[in-house]
């Protein structure tokens, strides 16, 4: 079955009635993509994507495969500099900072984004505390009792901690997919981020494994902002307070993840959280 | 849609067809496994052949001992050894590294122009004829200093190592999934750092495979040294002088008429197989107990966590 779809209305990106547009209800935006275009090549990824990211609060990017959600992502942690064609305009504000400004050196603020990809891929060759120290050791932080300290909080934030506390100098890849990706994110939260990209963490484990992690994101969100990218839309509804629905490079609509679900704007969102296509 | 009917016809066809695909599937096989066969006999006749004959000559005099007079079937390949020993560790320490960051540069960095003309250039110059790198050095090396000397054999031999290593280690590295150095990159990590100590480990054993493949082949190398180093029936004295070698003495002891000589040729043989076998394994045996993945790198991390 194929379906005809109109070309989407780009003015509806951000709905007014959103919470955070009322300037109270909102603490603080700490990310915000301004006018966003990538190309790859000649085709165009994502097209002039405006997007505010609250502090404190998990945000859903959700929409088909190959509409743009995780090439968006990537570029909020000026991933796609190592990808040859790819080119990102606008602006990504962190805070007050622009992380394309020319004058900007991206690995230091990579260090304030983490990132947890789509599959777990803890370092083969180290441990399970070699790992969730990488980011450090490799930084230059030599100190025994801080490393320590952080693998035993980062762990413990990945919900990981209890289930490896013995066995820290274990290979990581003895782990099971979900731990494994749970280290994933306790090395990513290692160095102290302020932001969390997620790209469908949950996309390669089983449901237990991914009740968890969606656990464990909940638990973040009190102090992280969190981004994610996720196929499922039951999970987007489970984890996330804003969902933004992205349909060939477009962001059809954001908004409050329950307005979004049960009243969405667009007849596009509607027909996508509805099921009709995907 | 397509009919029942038509489906139970589709079944049909391949049941028909079991038979047959089994009988090629065990044909299949038992190509492959002759094939395998065939290989390993001529390997296989050589090792015993020079066991055979070599393990007659070995003594301890032969193994220590200055070559005699010619047909004396006295004396030994002392210096030989000593000079394999020497002219290995030498065109390493040359080769070994250069090739390294050559390989890294490739694989790391070679996403351009340049890089595909060196690539390309290092595939040429890995099959080129031993015998012109070793004319080469002679030229540059040999004719210019005006005598034969170790350092124009490790020249050589290191020319003919490095494209090699540089291939695997290119190879290798362009088999750790770009996943690694994302998570590298996510983490904040400068891209040095990255390659050295994230992409490097992970590639770590293709790359040792890499280096003693390298090593074997210029432990047998003859034809570049009969330009370099030329040979000597006396021990190292300095690097301006001629050496001998395994490969060297073999070949000369090959030519000579007299059975006590071909003897200690097949002798001499032997100890090169065993001295090239012992490097191989002796380096694969340090690094796999050293990533404890070896017998010794397991009762060490078991030895840890009993204590604990």
């Amino acid at each position: 079955m194929t379906m005809t779809v109109s070309s989407p209305k780009t003015n509806t990106s951000i709905d007014s009635d959103i919470p955070f547009h009322s300037s109270d209800a909102v603490k603080k935006f700490k990310m915000v993509a301004e006018n966003v275009t990538i190309h790859y090549g000649s085709t165009i990824g994502v097209k002039n994507i405006t997007m505010k990211f609250p502090e404190k609060s998990v945000t859903a990017l959700i929409g088909p495969s190959g509409c743009g959600k995780t090439t968006f992502l990537r570029c909020l942690n000026r991933m796609h500099d190592m990808t040859k064609n790819a080119k990102v305009e606008g602006k990504v504000m962190l805070d007050d900072i622009d992380l394309y400004d020319k004058s900007i050196d991206p690995i230091y603020h990579r260090r304030k984004v983490g990132m947890v990809f789509q599959k777990p891929n803890p370092f083969p060759t180290m441990s399970i505390y070699d790992n969730v120290v990488a980011g450090l050791k490799l930084n230059g932080v030599r100190d025994k009792k801080i490393l320590d300290e952080i693998v035993e909080d980062s762990l413990k934030m990945a919900y990981l901690w209890d289930e490896v506390k013995d066995d820290l100098k274990k290979s990581a890849i003895e782990l099971s997919g979900g731990q494994q990706q749970r280290l994933c994110i306790a090395r990513a939260l290692a160095i102290q981020p302020e932001v969390l990209l997620m790209d469908e963490p949950a996309s390669a484990l089983d449901p237990i494994a991914t009740q968890k992690i969606e656990e464990t994101i909940t638990e973040l969100k009190k102090e992280y902002t969190i981004i994610i990218v996720t196929h499922n839309m039951q999970q987007a509804v489970r984890v996330s307070d804003y969902t933004g629905f992205m349909y060939l490079g477009e962001l059809i609509e954001f908004r409050e993840t329950k307005k979004l679900f049960t009243d969405p704007k667009n007849e596009l969102t509607a027909k996508y959280v509805q099921g009709q296509f995907g | 849609m397509t009919t029942n009917e038509r489906r139970q016809e589709y079944r049909t066809l391949f049941k028909q067809n079991v038979k047959n695909r089994l009988l090629v599937d065990k044909a299949v096989r038992i190509i492959v496994f002759a094939c395998v066969i065939i290989a390993i006999i001529p390997l296989g006749s050589i090792l015993v052949e020079v066991f055979k004959n070599g393990i007659s000559a070995i003594s301890y005099e032969f193994l220590t001992a200055t070559p005699g007079s010619i047909g004396s079937g006295k004396g030994g390949i002392g210096p030989a050894i000593q000079g394999t020993l020497i002219i290995i560790g030498l065109s390493s320490l040359i080769g070994v590294p250069i090739g390294v960051m050559s390989g890294i540069y490739l694989s790391e960095y070679g996403d351009n122009k340049l890089a595909r003309f060196i690539r390309f250039f290092n595939d040429v110059f890995m099959e080129f004829p031993s015998i012109v790198l070793g004319i080469f050095a002679f030229l540059v090396i040999v004719l210019i200093l005006g005598h034969f000397s170790v350092w124009a054999g490790a020249f050589a031999l290191s020319l003919i190592m490095f494209p090699i290593v540089a291939r695997t280690t290119e190879e290798s590295l362009k088999m750790v999934p770009i996943t690694y150095r994302e998570a590298g990159i996510a983490l904040g990590l400068k891209k040095w750092v990255i390659t050295f100590r994230i992409v490097i480990s992970a590639a770590k054993s293709g790359m040792i495979t890499g280096i003693l493949l390298s090593v074997s082949r210029i432990g047998g190398e003859t034809a570049p040294l009969i330009m370099t180093i030329l040979g000597s029936s006396q021990f190292f004295s300095s690097m301006d002088v001629p050496m001998d070698a395994l490969p060297l003495r073999i070949w000369r002891l090959s030519l000579l008429p007299y059975d006590s000589a071909q003897l200690q040729g097949w002798g001499s043989a032997l100890v090169l197989i065993i001295i090239i076998l012992g490097i191989n394994l002796g380096v694969r045996y340090y690094f796999a107990n050293k990533t404890g993945n070896g017998i010794m790198g397991r009762l060490i991390k078991q030895g840890v966590s009993n204590k604990k």
